[in-house]
């Protein structure tokens, strides 16, 4: 019941924001929706259910693990959402509104999907559902990166669908009964002996594609190219779901895929640890180089969730352990994204503009936003009091438990060089005295404390996570890696 | 089909073709079943209805609106397309000569509809309209519902419901954006979409 709840709460206030006919209260819905919505989901994380709800979709080890984070994502960004709203009133808000509502909701679904077929279409709706999210700004630049997002998503989300068939397919030739639930195909691809399990030529095939898949959706080099654009241009706290919630639902989607490939041995799961580990390193490389090079701080933003996509994928690499790594690593970087999109959404709007050759002296402008970006850089590179740092230490662990130096060597020099070209354009915006003479005359911006306090609560947040870790945390971490890893 | 869409230069004609397209698929399932029966009929008037007549007069009514002229402006031509497309479907028949198969199922559907796929790629990468990349995108969904044809007999009718509402509700978004670029840009060339770069 609770679980139905989860999904059905905000979509519920979607349709109440979408009728509700007086701009300015509108937004007090987003609050609302999130407070009920984080309290259900906290809930159902200390009391997880025993049965699940039913065959469709059931909230299981793997969505506790991962579906609390989304929601306290959403519950920060939307007392966010108020104060944004009220400073950018002259934008008719009432799709904007609906829409975070639906995606909140739409999220919940995917997360706690159940069925192969009913987590393409959540994804794919929580893909369309974004796109009024990242032209909310209505400038020429924003709808070029809706139109990329919507191409290159809706590309991949075909190229899932595929994958979704082909998996289909490798259950019914040999004598499947169509039952596209991942516990019911994962208990096939375990069965002993060739025509029993799942057809290993359809397998593979379903693998490539549903990784590409659900990899461009999550981000992975190179299917990553969507990303820079719609971070750079979508307001902050859009920016916040798409890069903790959205890359989570599509990393959610690929463990459960992998669960089930895995299941059919000892080849099949050499093929899954290689593809992803490439894919990860591919990812790591690729954004710590462009990250050297980028002028943009936004689209920096970015190429830093690119990385940190790579650094989940190669989690999920790394067995058990690994994968254990990866969830927590899930929450970290939510948080810290979550500090860093809001902050660099602030500088943003107070600078008038996004490059390094434009903006400058933004400690001096804007002082607290500032902080929080210098401090949140910090944690995103993984520096030690913030979770990043212990998050990324469990995974880099994990790769030398499984006699993988190499990974980590490469892992770890991947870093270093993001840790460069992040500091590098960060202290270029801080530091220093505005450029030209007008941003000077007009002094410092005021910032308001409803623009501020998010950004500190994902901040406290992170470090939370890093200094305690809670245990009934880490517990349903450990939970939905003993789901995933059945088989040792 | 396919090829006739590669190798058509104006607009109209390549929505007509996916429309066709359309309703062929939508025939499909009643031609590879012998007995009727009633979600299958649903499940093809579901697909005629909005592969063959809802989305093309929605794009139709984006070509309108946006007031466009009908060449194609191709960044790869059409000679060279038509003969990427057929190497692309004679290297797809090798290809899924490699996959096993089920006795009781058509030798070419597999074939067939990774071919469509991969021509529905090239029509997205090789023009530059808007309207014309949609209609890319369209046929490899095409493409990808001949291959979902497979295993009609398994996939609950929610399923395919959903997917085909998805695909509806993608096409009515991409409307709304081609307007919206249309009134930003003055034009649907999506190679003037190159301010956001490295």
């Amino acid at each position: 019941m609770k679980e139905i709840l989860l999904i059905a709460l905000p979509l519920l206030f979607a349709v109440v924001a979408f009728a509700w006919p007086n701009e300015r209260t509108r937004p007090v819905f987003l609050p609302v929706a999130g407070v009920l919505h984080s309290a259900l989901a906290l809930w159902l994380l200390i009391n997880p259910p025993a049965v699940p709800a039913n065959i469709w979709f059931s909230f299981d080890p793997l969505a506790r693990a991962v579906l609390p984070m989304t929601s306290l994502l959403f519950l920060v960004c939307s007392f966010y959402g108020v104060a944004y709203l009220r400073a950018r009133s002259e934008r008719k808000n009432r799709v904007f509104v609906a829409a975070l509502l639906i995606l909140s909701g739409l999220l919940s679904l995917a997360l706690q999907a159940q069925n192969l077929g009913l987590l393409w279409v959540a994804t794919e709706a929580a893909t369309l559902v974004s796109i009024p999210l990242l032209h909310f700004n209505g400038t020429a630049r924003a709808f070029e990166a809706a139109w990329k997002y919507l191409l290159i998503g809706g590309t991949g989300i075909a190229l899932s669908l595929l994958g979704s068939f082909c998996l289909g397919y490798a259950s019914l030739y040999n004598g499947g009964s169509g039952d596209l639930s991942f516990a019911a195909l994962a208990r096939q691809a375990a069965l002993p002996g060739e025509g029993a399990n799942l057809s290993t030529p359809w397998l593979m095939t379903a693998w490539v594609l549903l990784l590409t898949g659900y990899g461009t959706k999550m981000g992975l080099a190179p299917m990553h190219t969507w990303k820079p654009d719609a971070y750079g241009e979508a307001p902050g706290m859009v920016g916040v779901l798409m890069a903790g919630g959205l890359t989570a639902m599509a990393f959610v989607a690929i463990l459960r895929v992998k669960q089930v490939v895995d299941a059919a041995g000892e080849h099949a799961r050499a093929v899954t640890t290689l593809t992803l580990l490439a894919l990860g390193l591919f990812s790591m490389l690729i954004a710590a180089l462009f990250l050297l090079s980028t002028p943009d701080f936004k689209r920096m933003l970015a190429y830093s969730s690119i990385e940190q996509m790579g650094i989940l994928a190669i989690g999920a690499a790394m067995g058990s352990a690994g994968t254990w790594a990866a969830l927590f690593h899930v929450w970290t970087n939510g948080f810290t994204k979550g500090a860093l999109f809001l902050s660099a959404g602030n500088i943003r709007r107070a600078a008038g503009d996004q490059t390094r050759d434009t903006v400058s002296g933004m400690a001096w402008r804007t002082p607290a936003s500032a902080r929080i970006l210098v401090v949140g850089i910090l944690a995103i590179t993984a520096c030690p009091p913030f979770g990043p740092f212990f998050s990324e230490m469990k995974i880099v662990l994990a790769t030398f438990s499984n006699h993988q130096e190499f990974v980590a060597a490469a892992f770890l020099g991947c870093l270093l060089l993001s840790f460069f070209g992040l500091t590098r354009l960060v202290f270029a915006i801080v530091d220093g005295r505005p450029r030209s003479a007008a941003n000077v005359a007009a002094g410092c911006v005021p910032e308001k404390p409803g623009l501020i306090l998010p950004a500190l609560a994902f901040l406290g947040l992170s470090l939370w996570l890093g200094l305690a870790t809670p245990a009934v945390l880490s517990n349903a971490w450990t939970g939905a890696a003993k789901l995933l890893f059945t088989t040792p | 089909m396919n090829l006739v869409a590669l190798a058509s230069s104006r607009l109209p004609s390549v929505i007509r073709a996916a429309a066709l397209q359309g309703v062929v698929l939508g025939i499909m399932p009643l031609l590879l079943e012998e007995k009727l029966r009633w979600t299958f009929v649903a499940i093809a008037i579901g697909t005629i209805v909005v592969k063959g007549f809802v989305i093309p007069s929605l794009l139709r009514h984006a070509l309108r609106a946006a007031n466009i002229d009908r060449e194609m402006q191709p960044l790869i031509g059409f000679v060279p397309s038509l003969l990427l497309g057929a190497a692309a479907t004679i290297g797809m028949v090798v290809l899924s000569g490699h996959l096993p198969l089920r006795p009781e199922h058509a030798k070419l559907l597999a074939p067939a509809s990774f071919a469509t796929v991969v021509c529905g790629f090239i029509l997205l990468m090789a023009r530059s309209k808007a309207i014309s990349q949609v209609c890319g995108y369209l046929i490899l969904e095409n493409g990808i519902y001949l291959f979902g044809l497979l295993l009609i007999h398994s996939t609950p009718l929610l399923v395919e419901a959903g997917i085909l509402l998805d695909l509806t509700v993608a096409i009515f978004v991409i409307g709304i954006i081609v307007d919206r670029i249309q009134r930003e840009f003055d034009s649907l060339d999506t190679r003037k979409l190159t301010s956001l770069r490295e």
